[in-house]
Protein backbone atom coordinates (compact mmCIF):
# COMPACT_ATOMS: atom_id res chain seq x y z
CA UNK A 1 0.00 0.00 0.00
CA UNK A 2 2.81 2.33 0.98
CA UNK A 3 4.59 1.66 -2.28
CA UNK A 4 1.57 2.34 -4.40
CA UNK A 5 0.61 5.63 -2.78
CA UNK A 6 4.20 6.86 -2.87
CA UNK A 7 4.38 6.02 -6.53
CA UNK A 8 1.20 7.93 -7.26
CA UNK A 9 2.31 10.90 -5.22
CA UNK A 10 5.71 11.12 -6.83
CA UNK A 11 4.13 10.65 -10.23
CA UNK A 12 1.68 13.47 -9.64
CA UNK A 13 4.47 15.70 -8.36
CA UNK A 14 6.48 15.00 -11.49
CA UNK A 15 3.53 15.94 -13.71
CA UNK A 16 3.08 19.20 -11.82
CA UNK A 17 6.75 20.03 -12.16
CA UNK A 18 6.69 19.26 -15.86
CA UNK A 19 3.55 21.30 -16.47
CA UNK A 20 4.85 24.24 -14.44
CA UNK A 21 8.11 24.11 -16.33
CA UNK A 22 6.36 24.15 -19.68
CA UNK A 23 3.96 26.93 -18.94
CA UNK A 24 6.44 29.28 -17.35
CA UNK A 25 9.15 28.90 -19.94
CA UNK A 26 7.90 31.37 -22.51
CA UNK A 27 7.06 34.35 -20.28
CA UNK A 28 10.25 33.99 -18.26
CA UNK A 29 12.29 34.20 -21.42
CA UNK A 30 10.91 37.63 -22.15
CA UNK A 31 11.14 39.23 -18.71
CA UNK A 32 14.74 40.22 -19.14
CA UNK A 33 13.85 43.88 -18.83
CA UNK A 34 13.41 45.85 -15.60
CA UNK A 35 10.31 44.54 -13.94
CA UNK A 36 10.27 47.02 -11.12
CA UNK A 37 6.84 48.44 -10.44
CA UNK A 38 5.03 45.92 -12.63
CA UNK A 39 1.82 46.25 -10.68
CA UNK A 40 2.24 49.74 -9.28
CA UNK A 41 0.49 51.57 -12.06
CA UNK A 42 -0.71 51.45 -15.60
CA UNK A 43 1.40 54.23 -17.07
CA UNK A 44 3.59 53.51 -20.07
CA UNK A 45 6.96 52.18 -19.07
CA UNK A 46 5.61 50.14 -16.21
CA UNK A 47 4.51 47.37 -18.54
CA UNK A 48 6.50 44.20 -18.84
CA UNK A 49 6.25 40.54 -19.69
CA UNK A 50 4.32 38.91 -22.46
CA UNK A 51 0.93 39.90 -23.79
CA UNK A 52 -0.74 36.92 -25.43
CA UNK A 53 -3.21 37.97 -28.10
CA UNK A 54 -5.68 35.54 -29.69
CA UNK A 55 -6.79 37.15 -32.94
CA UNK A 56 -8.93 36.19 -35.92
CA UNK A 57 -6.97 34.86 -38.90
CA UNK A 58 -8.06 37.87 -40.96
CA UNK A 59 -6.10 40.11 -38.56
CA UNK A 60 -2.82 38.29 -39.28
CA UNK A 61 -1.12 41.09 -41.20
CA UNK A 62 -2.43 44.08 -39.26
CA UNK A 63 -2.00 42.63 -35.77
CA UNK A 64 1.54 41.50 -36.59
CA UNK A 65 2.31 45.10 -37.56
CA UNK A 66 0.47 46.51 -34.54
CA UNK A 67 2.31 44.13 -32.21
CA UNK A 68 5.67 45.33 -33.57
CA UNK A 69 4.68 48.97 -33.06
CA UNK A 70 3.36 48.22 -29.59
CA UNK A 71 6.59 46.46 -28.64
CA UNK A 72 8.57 49.42 -29.93
CA UNK A 73 6.45 51.79 -27.83
CA UNK A 74 6.78 49.59 -24.74
CA UNK A 75 10.30 48.22 -24.52
CA UNK A 76 10.31 45.10 -22.42
CA UNK A 77 6.93 43.91 -23.55
CA UNK A 78 6.63 40.98 -25.92
CA UNK A 79 3.40 40.39 -27.80
CA UNK A 80 2.69 36.77 -28.56
CA UNK A 81 0.14 36.32 -31.34
CA UNK A 82 -2.05 33.32 -31.95
CA UNK A 83 -4.12 33.52 -35.14
CA UNK A 84 -6.95 31.17 -36.06
CA UNK A 85 -10.62 30.93 -36.83
CA UNK A 86 -12.52 33.06 -34.31
CA UNK A 87 -14.67 30.05 -33.47
CA UNK A 88 -11.56 27.95 -32.74
CA UNK A 89 -10.03 30.70 -30.62
CA UNK A 90 -13.26 31.12 -28.67
CA UNK A 91 -13.28 27.39 -27.90
CA UNK A 92 -9.64 27.51 -26.84
CA UNK A 93 -10.29 30.46 -24.52
CA UNK A 94 -13.32 28.78 -22.99
CA UNK A 95 -11.18 25.67 -22.47
CA UNK A 96 -8.77 27.78 -20.41
CA UNK A 97 -6.08 28.86 -22.87
CA UNK A 98 -3.88 31.48 -21.14
CA UNK A 99 -4.78 34.42 -23.39
CA UNK A 100 -4.71 38.09 -22.40
CA UNK A 101 -6.63 39.60 -25.31
CA UNK A 102 -9.23 38.17 -27.69
CA UNK A 103 -9.94 39.90 -31.00
CA UNK A 104 -12.78 38.16 -32.82
CA UNK A 105 -14.01 38.52 -36.38
CA UNK A 106 -17.62 38.36 -35.28
CA UNK A 107 -19.81 39.41 -32.41
CA UNK A 108 -21.15 35.86 -32.23
CA UNK A 109 -17.83 34.28 -31.22
CA UNK A 110 -17.21 37.13 -28.79
CA UNK A 111 -20.61 36.53 -27.20
CA UNK A 112 -19.67 32.86 -26.71
CA UNK A 113 -16.72 34.00 -24.62
CA UNK A 114 -18.41 36.82 -22.69
CA UNK A 115 -21.41 34.56 -22.11
CA UNK A 116 -19.28 32.25 -19.98
CA UNK A 117 -17.99 35.17 -17.92
CA UNK A 118 -14.47 34.84 -19.33
CA UNK A 119 -14.57 38.52 -20.32
CA UNK A 120 -16.89 41.50 -20.32
CA UNK A 121 -17.47 44.76 -22.21
CA UNK A 122 -15.90 44.00 -25.59
CA UNK A 123 -15.37 47.01 -27.88
CA UNK A 124 -15.91 46.86 -31.64
CA UNK A 125 -12.79 48.24 -33.30
CA UNK A 126 -13.33 47.64 -37.05
CA UNK A 127 -15.68 46.17 -39.62
CA UNK A 128 -14.86 44.09 -42.67
CA UNK A 129 -16.76 43.36 -45.88
CA UNK A 130 -16.50 40.52 -48.35
CA UNK A 131 -14.86 40.25 -51.74
CA UNK A 132 -14.43 37.48 -54.29
CA UNK A 133 -10.83 36.35 -54.75
CA UNK A 134 -9.87 34.53 -57.95
CA UNK A 135 -6.48 33.31 -59.20
CA UNK A 136 -4.72 36.00 -61.30
CA UNK A 137 -5.60 34.11 -64.51
CA UNK A 138 -9.27 33.89 -63.45
CA UNK A 139 -9.64 30.38 -64.96
CA UNK A 140 -13.43 30.23 -64.65
CA UNK A 141 -14.00 33.81 -65.76
CA UNK A 142 -15.79 34.82 -62.60
CA UNK A 143 -17.06 38.40 -62.81
CA UNK A 144 -19.93 38.53 -60.34
CA UNK A 145 -21.40 36.87 -57.27
CA UNK A 146 -23.94 35.11 -59.51
CA UNK A 147 -21.09 33.33 -61.33
CA UNK A 148 -20.25 31.48 -58.10
CA UNK A 149 -23.51 29.56 -58.37
CA UNK A 150 -22.69 28.21 -61.83
CA UNK A 151 -21.93 24.51 -62.02
CA UNK A 152 -18.32 23.79 -62.86
CA UNK A 153 -17.06 26.80 -60.94
CA UNK A 154 -14.96 25.49 -58.06
CA UNK A 155 -15.57 27.68 -55.02
CA UNK A 156 -13.84 27.59 -51.63
CA UNK A 157 -15.69 29.03 -48.64
CA UNK A 158 -15.03 29.19 -44.94
CA UNK A 159 -17.07 26.86 -42.75
CA UNK A 160 -20.39 28.32 -41.69
CA UNK A 161 -19.37 28.53 -38.02
CA UNK A 162 -16.36 30.71 -38.93
CA UNK A 163 -17.19 34.44 -39.34
CA UNK A 164 -15.98 34.59 -42.97
CA UNK A 165 -18.21 31.62 -43.79
CA UNK A 166 -21.26 33.09 -42.07
CA UNK A 167 -20.75 36.47 -43.75
CA UNK A 168 -20.29 34.85 -47.17
CA UNK A 169 -23.59 33.02 -46.67
CA UNK A 170 -25.20 36.38 -45.82
CA UNK A 171 -23.96 37.70 -49.18
CA UNK A 172 -25.45 34.71 -51.02
CA UNK A 173 -28.69 35.25 -49.16
CA UNK A 174 -28.88 38.86 -50.30
CA UNK A 175 -27.96 37.86 -53.87
CA UNK A 176 -30.60 35.09 -53.69
CA UNK A 177 -28.25 32.40 -54.95
CA UNK A 178 -27.14 29.02 -53.66
CA UNK A 179 -23.47 28.16 -53.94
CA UNK A 180 -22.22 24.61 -53.69
CA UNK A 181 -18.56 24.92 -52.71
CA UNK A 182 -15.97 22.18 -53.23
CA UNK A 183 -14.48 22.77 -49.80
CA UNK A 184 -15.31 24.43 -46.50
CA UNK A 185 -12.07 25.71 -45.03
CA UNK A 186 -11.21 26.14 -41.37
CA UNK A 187 -10.38 29.83 -41.58
CA UNK A 188 -10.17 32.68 -44.07
CA UNK A 189 -6.43 32.30 -44.65
CA UNK A 190 -6.77 28.69 -45.76
CA UNK A 191 -9.63 29.69 -48.07
CA UNK A 192 -7.38 32.34 -49.57
CA UNK A 193 -4.52 29.84 -49.83
CA UNK A 194 -6.64 27.51 -51.97
CA UNK A 195 -7.19 30.44 -54.37
CA UNK A 196 -3.51 31.40 -54.34
CA UNK A 197 -2.55 27.81 -55.13
CA UNK A 198 -4.97 27.99 -58.06
CA UNK A 199 -6.77 24.90 -56.80
CA UNK A 200 -10.16 26.61 -56.85
CA UNK A 201 -11.69 29.09 -59.28
CA UNK A 202 -12.88 31.49 -56.60
CA UNK A 203 -13.07 32.04 -52.88
CA UNK A 204 -15.14 34.44 -50.83
CA UNK A 205 -12.87 36.25 -48.39
CA UNK A 206 -12.57 39.64 -46.74
CA UNK A 207 -11.61 42.74 -48.73
CA UNK A 208 -8.60 43.00 -46.41
CA UNK A 209 -7.37 39.55 -47.47
CA UNK A 210 -7.53 40.43 -51.16
CA UNK A 211 -5.62 43.63 -50.46
CA UNK A 212 -3.00 41.81 -48.39
CA UNK A 213 -2.52 39.12 -51.03
CA UNK A 214 -1.45 41.74 -53.55
CA UNK A 215 -0.92 40.36 -57.04
CA UNK A 216 -1.25 36.73 -55.93
CA UNK A 217 -5.03 36.93 -56.31
CA UNK A 218 -7.42 39.11 -58.22
CA UNK A 219 -10.29 40.75 -56.38
CA UNK A 220 -13.82 40.99 -57.73
CA UNK A 221 -15.79 43.60 -55.86
CA UNK A 222 -19.16 42.64 -54.44
CA UNK A 223 -21.66 45.51 -54.93
CA UNK A 224 -22.64 47.25 -51.70
CA UNK A 225 -26.33 46.35 -52.01
CA UNK A 226 -25.59 42.62 -51.74
CA UNK A 227 -22.42 42.80 -49.65
CA UNK A 228 -22.41 41.88 -45.98
CA UNK A 229 -20.10 42.86 -43.17
CA UNK A 230 -18.89 41.50 -39.87
CA UNK A 231 -17.77 43.54 -36.91
CA UNK A 232 -14.60 42.85 -34.94
CA UNK A 233 -14.84 43.15 -31.15
CA UNK A 234 -11.78 43.10 -28.90
CA UNK A 235 -11.66 42.38 -25.18
CA UNK A 236 -9.23 41.90 -22.30
CA UNK A 237 -9.96 38.56 -20.72
CA UNK A 238 -10.98 38.37 -17.07
CA UNK A 239 -8.26 35.85 -16.29
CA UNK A 240 -5.57 37.63 -18.32
CA UNK A 241 -2.18 36.64 -16.88
CA UNK A 242 -0.93 40.12 -17.87
CA UNK A 243 -3.98 42.35 -17.35
CA UNK A 244 -2.12 45.67 -17.54
CA UNK A 245 -0.36 44.70 -20.75
CA UNK A 246 -3.60 43.37 -22.20
CA UNK A 247 -5.48 46.60 -21.53
CA UNK A 248 -2.62 48.63 -23.00
CA UNK A 249 -2.64 46.54 -26.17
CA UNK A 250 -6.42 46.85 -26.47
CA UNK A 251 -6.11 50.64 -26.04
CA UNK A 252 -3.41 50.69 -28.70
CA UNK A 253 -5.63 48.89 -31.20
CA UNK A 254 -8.39 51.45 -30.53
CA UNK A 255 -5.98 54.41 -30.70
CA UNK A 256 -5.59 56.64 -33.75
CA UNK A 257 -2.28 54.94 -34.58
CA UNK A 258 -3.86 51.49 -34.41
CA UNK A 259 -6.89 52.55 -36.42
CA UNK A 260 -4.71 54.00 -39.18
CA UNK A 261 -2.87 50.67 -39.59
CA UNK A 262 -6.20 48.85 -39.77
CA UNK A 263 -7.68 51.44 -42.13
CA UNK A 264 -4.72 51.17 -44.50
CA UNK A 265 -5.28 47.40 -44.65
CA UNK A 266 -8.85 47.89 -45.88
CA UNK A 267 -10.84 47.58 -42.66
CA UNK A 268 -13.70 50.04 -42.30
CA UNK A 269 -14.71 52.05 -39.26
CA UNK A 270 -17.15 50.28 -36.96
CA UNK B 1 3.22 -18.06 -23.42
CA UNK B 2 2.18 -20.43 -20.62
CA UNK B 3 3.80 -21.03 -17.26
CA UNK B 4 4.71 -17.43 -16.56
CA UNK B 5 7.14 -17.14 -13.66
CA UNK B 6 6.39 -15.37 -10.42
CA UNK B 7 8.06 -11.99 -10.69
CA UNK B 8 9.69 -10.15 -7.79
CA UNK B 9 8.29 -6.85 -6.58
CA UNK B 10 8.75 -3.97 -9.06
CA UNK B 11 11.30 -1.41 -7.81
CA UNK B 12 9.73 1.95 -7.06
CA UNK B 13 12.02 3.82 -9.44
CA UNK B 14 10.43 1.83 -12.22
CA UNK B 15 6.92 1.59 -10.77
CA UNK B 16 6.53 5.36 -10.34
CA UNK B 17 7.25 6.44 -13.92
CA UNK B 18 5.43 3.38 -15.26
CA UNK B 19 2.33 4.33 -13.26
CA UNK B 20 2.64 7.87 -14.51
CA UNK B 21 2.88 6.63 -18.09
CA UNK B 22 -0.27 4.55 -17.67
CA UNK B 23 -2.15 7.50 -16.18
CA UNK B 24 -0.92 9.84 -18.86
CA UNK B 25 -1.93 7.53 -21.68
CA UNK B 26 -5.27 6.43 -20.28
CA UNK B 27 -6.63 9.47 -18.46
CA UNK B 28 -7.52 11.38 -21.66
CA UNK B 29 -9.40 8.38 -23.03
CA UNK B 30 -11.15 7.74 -19.72
CA UNK B 31 -12.05 11.43 -19.51
CA UNK B 32 -13.72 11.14 -22.88
CA UNK B 33 -15.86 8.30 -21.53
CA UNK B 34 -16.68 10.32 -18.39
CA UNK B 35 -17.68 13.42 -20.35
CA UNK B 36 -19.50 11.56 -23.11
CA UNK B 37 -23.08 12.72 -23.64
CA UNK B 38 -24.44 9.20 -23.15
CA UNK B 39 -28.12 10.16 -23.02
CA UNK B 40 -27.93 12.06 -26.30
CA UNK B 41 -25.67 9.54 -28.01
CA UNK B 42 -28.37 7.94 -30.13
CA UNK B 43 -29.56 11.29 -31.43
CA UNK B 44 -26.03 12.57 -32.09
CA UNK B 45 -24.89 9.46 -33.94
CA UNK B 46 -28.03 8.89 -35.97
CA UNK B 47 -27.65 12.32 -37.52
CA UNK B 48 -27.43 11.85 -41.26
CA UNK B 49 -24.31 14.02 -41.49
CA UNK B 50 -22.53 11.72 -39.04
CA UNK B 51 -23.58 8.60 -40.92
CA UNK B 52 -22.38 10.19 -44.16
CA UNK B 53 -18.98 10.97 -42.64
CA UNK B 54 -18.73 7.49 -41.14
CA UNK B 55 -19.61 5.77 -44.41
CA UNK B 56 -17.16 7.95 -46.33
CA UNK B 57 -14.44 7.19 -43.79
CA UNK B 58 -14.95 3.44 -43.96
CA UNK B 59 -15.08 3.43 -47.76
CA UNK B 60 -12.00 5.63 -48.20
CA UNK B 61 -9.93 3.76 -45.61
CA UNK B 62 -10.82 0.46 -47.26
CA UNK B 63 -9.99 1.77 -50.73
CA UNK B 64 -6.69 3.16 -49.42
CA UNK B 65 -5.86 -0.22 -47.87
CA UNK B 66 -6.62 -2.06 -51.11
CA UNK B 67 -4.43 0.41 -53.02
CA UNK B 68 -1.70 -0.04 -50.43
CA UNK B 69 -1.87 -3.83 -50.74
CA UNK B 70 -1.73 -3.75 -54.54
CA UNK B 71 1.20 -1.34 -54.67
CA UNK B 72 2.86 -1.81 -51.30
CA UNK B 73 3.30 -5.59 -51.18
CA UNK B 74 5.27 -5.73 -54.45
CA UNK B 75 7.40 -2.83 -53.21
CA UNK B 76 8.00 -4.59 -49.90
CA UNK B 77 9.12 -7.64 -51.86
CA UNK B 78 11.56 -5.54 -53.89
CA UNK B 79 12.94 -3.95 -50.72
CA UNK B 80 13.32 -7.30 -48.94
CA UNK B 81 14.45 -9.62 -51.70
CA UNK B 82 16.46 -7.68 -54.22
CA UNK B 83 19.65 -5.74 -54.06
CA UNK B 84 20.79 -2.85 -56.20
CA UNK B 85 22.68 0.36 -55.55
CA UNK B 86 20.59 2.88 -53.67
CA UNK B 87 18.21 0.29 -52.23
CA UNK B 88 18.83 1.54 -48.70
CA UNK B 89 18.11 5.09 -49.75
CA UNK B 90 14.95 3.98 -51.56
CA UNK B 91 13.76 2.18 -48.44
CA UNK B 92 14.33 5.32 -46.37
CA UNK B 93 12.55 7.52 -48.88
CA UNK B 94 9.43 5.41 -49.31
CA UNK B 95 8.95 5.21 -45.56
CA UNK B 96 9.38 8.95 -45.21
CA UNK B 97 5.60 9.57 -44.99
CA UNK B 98 5.73 7.71 -41.65
CA UNK B 99 7.76 10.56 -40.23
CA UNK B 100 6.71 13.59 -42.27
CA UNK B 101 3.86 15.53 -40.63
CA UNK B 102 0.65 14.62 -42.52
CA UNK B 103 -0.11 18.27 -43.31
CA UNK B 104 3.25 18.46 -45.08
CA UNK B 105 2.30 15.33 -46.99
CA UNK B 106 -0.97 16.98 -47.98
CA UNK B 107 0.82 20.06 -49.24
CA UNK B 108 3.28 17.88 -51.16
CA UNK B 109 0.36 16.00 -52.75
CA UNK B 110 -1.17 19.34 -53.73
CA UNK B 111 2.07 20.41 -55.39
CA UNK B 112 2.27 17.11 -57.26
CA UNK B 113 -1.36 16.32 -58.13
CA UNK B 114 -3.09 19.67 -57.65
CA UNK B 115 -4.57 21.57 -60.55
CA UNK B 116 -1.33 23.52 -60.75
CA UNK B 117 0.84 20.60 -59.67
CA UNK B 118 3.86 19.05 -61.33
CA UNK B 119 1.79 16.14 -62.68
CA UNK B 120 -1.66 17.47 -61.87
CA UNK B 121 -1.55 20.22 -64.48
CA UNK B 122 -1.31 17.59 -67.21
CA UNK B 123 -4.05 15.46 -65.66
CA UNK B 124 -6.19 18.57 -65.80
CA UNK B 125 -5.31 19.84 -69.28
CA UNK B 126 -5.11 16.44 -71.03
CA UNK B 127 -7.81 14.44 -69.30
CA UNK B 128 -9.81 17.05 -67.38
CA UNK B 129 -9.09 15.21 -64.13
CA UNK B 130 -8.66 17.26 -60.99
CA UNK B 131 -7.98 15.31 -57.83
CA UNK B 132 -8.13 17.86 -54.99
CA UNK B 133 -11.56 18.20 -53.37
CA UNK B 134 -12.68 14.79 -54.63
CA UNK B 135 -13.23 11.51 -52.82
CA UNK B 136 -10.37 10.08 -54.91
CA UNK B 137 -8.22 12.79 -53.37
CA UNK B 138 -9.14 11.54 -49.91
CA UNK B 139 -8.13 7.99 -50.89
CA UNK B 140 -4.83 9.30 -52.27
CA UNK B 141 -4.05 11.28 -49.13
CA UNK B 142 -4.85 8.28 -46.94
CA UNK B 143 -2.82 5.92 -49.12
CA UNK B 144 0.15 8.28 -49.04
CA UNK B 145 0.17 8.32 -45.27
CA UNK B 146 -0.85 4.72 -44.55
CA UNK B 147 0.96 2.62 -47.18
CA UNK B 148 4.38 2.84 -45.46
CA UNK B 149 2.89 1.05 -42.43
CA UNK B 150 2.03 -1.89 -44.66
CA UNK B 151 5.37 -1.78 -46.47
CA UNK B 152 7.38 -1.81 -43.26
CA UNK B 153 5.34 -4.65 -41.75
CA UNK B 154 5.42 -6.83 -44.85
CA UNK B 155 9.08 -6.18 -45.58
CA UNK B 156 9.99 -7.23 -42.04
CA UNK B 157 8.02 -10.45 -42.47
CA UNK B 158 9.64 -11.18 -45.82
CA UNK B 159 13.11 -10.68 -44.40
CA UNK B 160 12.55 -13.09 -41.55
CA UNK B 161 10.60 -15.73 -43.51
CA UNK B 162 12.19 -19.03 -44.46
CA UNK B 163 13.93 -18.77 -47.82
CA UNK B 164 14.41 -22.55 -47.94
CA UNK B 165 10.86 -23.20 -49.09
CA UNK B 166 11.15 -20.68 -51.89
CA UNK B 167 14.47 -22.15 -52.99
CA UNK B 168 13.01 -25.64 -52.96
CA UNK B 169 10.14 -24.47 -55.15
CA UNK B 170 12.59 -22.79 -57.49
CA UNK B 171 14.64 -25.97 -57.89
CA UNK B 172 11.39 -27.78 -58.76
CA UNK B 173 10.90 -25.33 -61.61
CA UNK B 174 8.34 -22.91 -60.23
CA UNK B 175 8.46 -19.44 -61.71
CA UNK B 176 9.14 -16.42 -59.49
CA UNK B 177 5.54 -15.27 -59.77
CA UNK B 178 4.26 -18.74 -58.84
CA UNK B 179 6.62 -18.85 -55.87
CA UNK B 180 5.45 -15.42 -54.75
CA UNK B 181 1.80 -16.38 -55.05
CA UNK B 182 1.92 -19.95 -53.72
CA UNK B 183 4.78 -19.87 -51.19
CA UNK B 184 5.70 -16.33 -50.14
CA UNK B 185 2.25 -14.82 -49.68
CA UNK B 186 0.90 -17.71 -47.55
CA UNK B 187 4.07 -17.60 -45.44
CA UNK B 188 3.71 -13.95 -44.61
CA UNK B 189 -0.09 -14.14 -44.39
CA UNK B 190 -0.42 -13.17 -40.72
CA UNK B 191 1.95 -10.20 -41.13
CA UNK B 192 0.17 -9.17 -44.27
CA UNK B 193 -3.12 -9.18 -42.37
CA UNK B 194 -1.67 -7.22 -39.47
CA UNK B 195 -0.06 -4.72 -41.83
CA UNK B 196 -3.31 -4.27 -43.70
CA UNK B 197 -5.27 -3.67 -40.49
CA UNK B 198 -2.65 -1.20 -39.26
CA UNK B 199 -2.72 0.54 -42.62
CA UNK B 200 -6.52 0.67 -42.56
CA UNK B 201 -6.56 2.11 -39.05
CA UNK B 202 -4.03 4.76 -39.99
CA UNK B 203 -6.03 5.66 -43.08
CA UNK B 204 -9.22 5.90 -41.02
CA UNK B 205 -7.61 8.37 -38.66
CA UNK B 206 -5.98 10.47 -41.36
CA UNK B 207 -6.59 14.19 -40.90
CA UNK B 208 -3.78 16.53 -41.92
CA UNK B 209 -3.06 15.32 -45.43
CA UNK B 210 -6.77 14.92 -46.14
CA UNK B 211 -7.86 18.42 -45.12
CA UNK B 212 -4.89 19.93 -46.96
CA UNK B 213 -5.16 17.98 -50.20
CA UNK B 214 -8.80 16.98 -50.39
CA UNK B 215 -10.40 19.85 -48.50
CA UNK B 216 -13.43 19.53 -46.31
CA UNK B 217 -16.91 19.08 -47.72
CA UNK B 218 -19.66 16.89 -46.26
CA UNK B 219 -20.39 13.85 -48.40
CA UNK B 220 -17.36 14.07 -50.67
CA UNK B 221 -14.27 14.69 -48.55
CA UNK B 222 -15.36 15.19 -44.95
CA UNK B 223 -14.23 12.03 -43.15
CA UNK B 224 -14.80 11.31 -39.46
CA UNK B 225 -11.66 13.04 -38.13
CA UNK B 226 -12.56 16.16 -40.13
CA UNK B 227 -16.12 15.95 -38.83
CA UNK B 228 -14.76 15.78 -35.27
CA UNK B 229 -12.65 18.87 -35.89
CA UNK B 230 -15.62 20.71 -37.38
CA UNK B 231 -18.03 19.68 -34.68
CA UNK B 232 -15.65 20.82 -31.97
CA UNK B 233 -16.28 24.42 -32.96
CA UNK B 234 -20.05 24.34 -32.99
CA UNK B 235 -21.14 21.33 -30.96
CA UNK B 236 -18.48 19.86 -28.62
CA UNK B 237 -20.87 17.12 -27.48
CA UNK B 238 -21.22 15.89 -31.03
CA UNK B 239 -17.42 15.97 -31.35
CA UNK B 240 -17.11 13.71 -28.30
CA UNK B 241 -19.73 11.33 -29.67
CA UNK B 242 -17.93 11.11 -33.03
CA UNK B 243 -14.60 10.60 -31.27
CA UNK B 244 -16.05 7.72 -29.30
CA UNK B 245 -16.97 5.97 -32.54
CA UNK B 246 -13.35 6.25 -33.68
CA UNK B 247 -12.20 5.05 -30.26
CA UNK B 248 -14.42 1.97 -30.54
CA UNK B 249 -12.95 1.26 -33.98
CA UNK B 250 -9.44 1.60 -32.53
CA UNK B 251 -10.29 -0.87 -29.76
CA UNK B 252 -11.59 -3.31 -32.39
CA UNK B 253 -8.31 -2.99 -34.31
CA UNK B 254 -6.44 -3.71 -31.10
CA UNK B 255 -8.55 -6.82 -30.52
CA UNK B 256 -7.81 -8.02 -34.05
CA UNK B 257 -4.10 -7.45 -33.59
CA UNK B 258 -3.86 -8.57 -29.98
CA UNK B 259 -2.06 -11.84 -30.65
CA UNK B 260 0.54 -10.02 -32.64
CA UNK B 261 1.10 -7.12 -30.26
CA UNK B 262 0.82 -8.97 -26.99
CA UNK B 263 3.43 -11.48 -28.06
CA UNK B 264 6.91 -10.44 -27.03
CA UNK B 265 8.97 -9.62 -30.09
CA UNK B 266 7.46 -9.70 -33.53
CA UNK B 267 7.94 -12.47 -35.99
CA UNK B 268 5.90 -13.53 -38.99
Amino acid sequence: MFTRSTALASGTALVLVLVAGCSSSSPSGSTVTPAAGTSSGSGAGSLSGTVTVFAAASLTGTFTALAKQFEAAHPGVTVKLNFGASSTLAQQIMAGAPADVFASASAKNMTQVTGTGAASNPVTFVKNTMEIAVPPSNPANVTSVADLAKSGVKVALCQAQVPCGATALAVFGKAKITVKPVTLEADVKSTLAKVQLNEVDAGVVYVTDVLAAGSKVKGITIPADINASTSYPIVTLAKAPNAAGAQAFEDYVLSAAGQSVLGAAGFSKP
Amino acid sequence: MSGRQHHPRIPILIAAPATLAVMFLLLPLVSMLIRAPWHGMGRLLSDSAVLTALRLSLECATAASVASLLLGVPLAWVLARTSFPGLGLLRALVTLPLIVPPVVGGLALLLAFGRNGVLGRYLDSWFGITLPFTTAGVVMAETFVAMPFLIVTVEGALRSSDLGLEEAAATLGASRITIFRRITLPLIGPSLGAGAVLCWARALGEFGATITFAGNYPGTTQTMPLAVYNALESDPEAAIALSLVLLVVAVLVLVILRDRWLRAGSGP
